[in-house]
C-alpha cells in the first residue's frame, strides 16, 4: 500500500509547493482577467506592465535599494559584532565566557514584541525613527541572540593548542582573532550570515514601527502598501512578490546547504 | 625579554576584554533597558507622547483580565491557531521527513522544493494566499469549479468562523518543509541496527514504525512542537498581509492587538499586552520543555 502512497503523497505535496508558485509567476505577465480566467495556463500575450507599475506606482524601485542597503549594514555589522562576543566567550574560561553568552543568548527566549513601546520610544528619541540607519541598528541587535547562539558554538569547537601556539609566536586576541578564527570559521560565518540575510531581508515588524516617509520604505512595508493601494489587482501584488523574492531565491539555490543549517540552528533554539 | 612578553600578554589580555563591549552596548541598550522598561510603561496610562503620565497601578492587566472583549477575541484565535497548526504543522512534517529521509536525486529536490517557502517573505506568501482563497476567481473556488465541485466553494477569509483555520492552513504551508528538516536530522541518526533486527524478530513496517522510529524520533518531535508552539504564537506579518491592517477580528491575534494598540497610541496598555503576551510565550515554552524532558527520559 505505501509503495502507490509515497508518490502519491510526494506528488501532492510537492504541486501544492509548485503550483501557486508558478501561478504567481505567470500572473505577473498577464491582465487581471486574463488571470481569473486561466490562472495556470503561461501567459498568453505577455506584459512587462506590471512590473512597470509595480517599480513606478508601487515605488519598489526604492524600496529595493533600501532593503539592499538596511539588509547589507545588519548583516556585515553583526557578524562583526557577534563574532567578536563569540570569539571572547569561547576564549575566556570558566565563568565569566558562560554569563556574557548567557545574557546575549537569553533574547531568544523573548519575542520582539515585547520590548516594542519603549524600543519605538528610545529610537524616537535618538532621532533614528524614520531612518535606514535606525533599521540597521534595531535589526542587528535583535539578531544578535541568534548570530552569537549560532558562532558560539563553531568557535568553542577550534582546539586550544591552535591558539596557544599563536600565542607563542606573539599573536594578541586580535591577530589570533583575525588570522586564525577567522578563516577557520568561515563555513560558519557563511551559514549565520545567510540566515541573517533571510531575516533582515524580509523583516516587517520594525520598518512598520519606525518608518514614515515613503522614501525610507523597505520591500516588505511597500508590499504590505500594495494591499491598500492595489487591493485585488492581483497581477501588481504578484510582480510586487517576485521582485522582494528573487535575491533570496537566487541565494537560496546557490547556497541550499547553508540554508538548511543555518535555519535550522535557528530552529532548532527554540 | 620574558618580562616583556609577560607584560604584552597581560597587555593583550586585557585587550580581550573590549571583544563582547559592542555587542554588549548594543543589546543592553537596545532591547534589554527597553524590555525593562515596558515594565514600567505598563502600569501607566501614557499616551506616549504628552510630557506626564498617570501612575494606574495594575489597572491595565485587570482591564486585559477581565474587561477587554477584543483582547479575548485574539486570545482564542490564537489558541485555535496553535492547536491546528501545531497538530497539523508536525504530523506533515514528520510524513514528509519518513517519505525523503533517504538520500537520493529525487528525495534531494523534493527537501529543497518543501523548504522554499520558508525562505520566502511573510507578506509576500501572504499575497499568494490571499489569491488562493479569493471568493470570485481565487485559485480553490475556481479549482472546484474546473473539477465540477463548484458546490464546495466558499468565501474562506470572509467567514468569521472559519478565517483562522485558512491561516493555519497558510502557515503550514509556509513553515513544515523547516520542521521536515528537523525531522530528517532525528530520523537519520537512529541506528539502521535497530531496524534490521526489528525486522528478523518478524515486526512489519507499522510494527518498526510504533517501536523503533517513533520513540527514537521522539526528542526531534518534542523540538518541532515547542518550535512550532511559539512560532504559531508569534504569527503577525502572515495576518497583516492575508488579513489586512489592521486585520478584522476573525483573524486578529494577541501579535497583531498589541501592535494595533501601539498604533492607536495607548503605549500603557500596549505595553501592558506586550508583557502578558511574552509571559504566555515564555509559559507555553516552560511547559513544553517539561514534558519533553518527560517524554524523552
Amino acid at each position: 500500500m505505501t509503495k502507490t502512497l509515497r508518490p502519491l503523497v510526494l506528488t501532492l505535496g510537492a504541486a501544492t509547493v509548485v503550483v501557486p508558485l508558478l501561478v504567481v509567476v505567470f500572473g505577473t505577465f498577464k491582465t487581471l482577467p486574463q488571470l481569473f480566467d486561466s490562472p495556470l495556463s503561461p501567459p498568453s500575450s505577455p506584459t512587462l506592465d506590471n512590473y512597470r507599475r509595480a517599480v513606478d506606482e508601487g515605488g519598489l524601485g526604492a524600496a529595493f535599494g533600501n532593503s539592499v542597503l538596511v539588509t547589507a549594514g545588519a548583516v556585515v555589522l553583526t557578524l562583526a559584532v557577534a563574532s567578536l562576543a563569540a570569539f571572547f566567550c569561547a576564549r575566556v574560561p570558566g565563568r565569566v565566557g558562560w554569563i556574557v553568552f548567557g545574557v546575549l543568548v537569553a533574547g531568544l527566549a523573548v519575542p520582539a514584541q515585547a520590548a516594542i513601546v519603549p524600543q519605538y520610544v528610545l529610537f524616537d528619541r535618538l532621532g533614528l525613527t524614520d531612518s535606514l540607519f535606525g533599521l540597521v541598528l534595531v535589526d542587528t541587535t535583535m539578531t544578535l541572540p541568534t548570530a552569537v547562539f549560532i558562532l558560539g558554538g563553531f568557535l568553542r569547537t577550534i582546539p586550544e593548542e591552535l591558539y596557544e601556539a599563536a600565542e607563542l609566536d606573539g599573536a594578541g586576541p586580535l591577530r589570533s582573532f583575525v588570522s586564525l578564527t577567522l578563516p577557520l570559521t568561515r563555513p560558519a560565518l557563511a551559514t549565520t550570515g545567510i540566515f541573517l540575510f533571510v531575516m533582515d531581508w524580509n523583516d516587517l515588524l520594525y520598518p512598520l514601527l519606525f518608518i514614515r516617509s515613503h522614501e525610507q520604505r523597505t520591500l516588505p512595508l511597500a508590499l504590505l502598501d500594495f494591499q491598500g493601494e492595489f487591493q485585488t489587482q492581483y497581477p501588481l501584488l504578484f510582480a510586487g512578490v517576485v521582485i522582494a523574492s528573487v535575491p533570496v531565491i537566487v541565494v537560496y539555490v546557490l547556497l541550499q546547504r547553508h540554508f538548511v543549517s543555518g535555519l535550522t540552528a535557528g530552529a532548532v533554539r527554540g | 625579554m620574558s618580562s616583556t612578553r609577560s607584560a604584552r600578554s597581560r597587555r593583550a589580555s586585557r585587550a580581550l576584554w573590549l571583544f563582547p563591549v559592542p555587542a554588549l552596548a548594543l543589546y543592553l541598550f537596545f532591547f534589554a533597558y527597553p524590555t525593562v522598561q515596558a515594565v514600567q510603561y505598563a502600569l501607566t496610562d501614557w499616551d506616549g507622547y504628552s510630557a506626564a503620565y498617570r501612575s494606574v497601578g495594575l489597572d491595565n492587566f485587570r482591564q486585559l483580565a477581565t474587561g477587554d472583549d477584543v483582547f479575548r477575541n485574539a486570545a482564542e484565535n490564537n489558541l485555535k491557531l496553535m492547536v491546528v497548526v501545531v497538530l497539523a504543522q508536525t504530523a506533515l512534517a514528520l510524513l514528509l521527513a519518513l517519505y525523503l529521509v533517504r538520500t537520493t536525486r529525487a528525495s534531494t529536490v523534493l527537501r529543497a522544493l518543501f523548504f522554499l517557502p520558508t525562505v520566502l517573505s511573510s507578506v509576500a506568501v501572504a499575497f499568494v494566499w490571499r489569491f488562493v482563497y479569493d471568493p470570485d476567481g481565487g485559485l480553490l473556488n475556481s479549482g472546484l469549479r474546473a473539477v465540477g465541485l463548484g458546490n464546495l466553494q466558499s468565501v474562506y477569509l470572509g467567514n468569521p468562523d472559519t478565517a483562522v483555520y485558512w491561516l493555519a492552513l497558510t502557515q503550514v504551508w509556509f513553515h513544515a518543509g523547516q520542521m521536515m528538516v528537523v525531522f530528517i536530522a532525528g530520523l537519520q541518526a537512529i541506528p539502521r541496527e535497530l531496524y534490521e533486527a526489528a525486522e528478523l524478530d518478524g515486526a512489519g513496517r507499522l510494527a518498526r514504525f510504533r517501536y523503533v522510529t517513533w520513540p527514537l524520533v521522539a526528542p526531534a518531535t518534542g523540538i518541532v512542537v515547542a518550535y512550532t508552539t511559539v512560532q504559531s504564537f508569534k504569527a503577525f506579518d502572515l495576518v497583516l498581509g492575508l488579513g489586512g491592517n489592521p486585520p478584522g477580528p476573525a483573524l486578529d491575534l494577541l501579535s497583531t492587538r498589541v501592535y494595533t494598540t501601539f498604533s492607536n497610541n495607548q503605549f500603557g496598555y500596549a505595553a501592558a499586552q506586550s508583557l502578558l503576551f511574552m509571559a504566555l510565550i515564555a509559559l507555553l515554552t516552560w511547559v513544553q520543555r517539561r514534558a519533553i524532558r518527560r517524554a524523552t527520559r
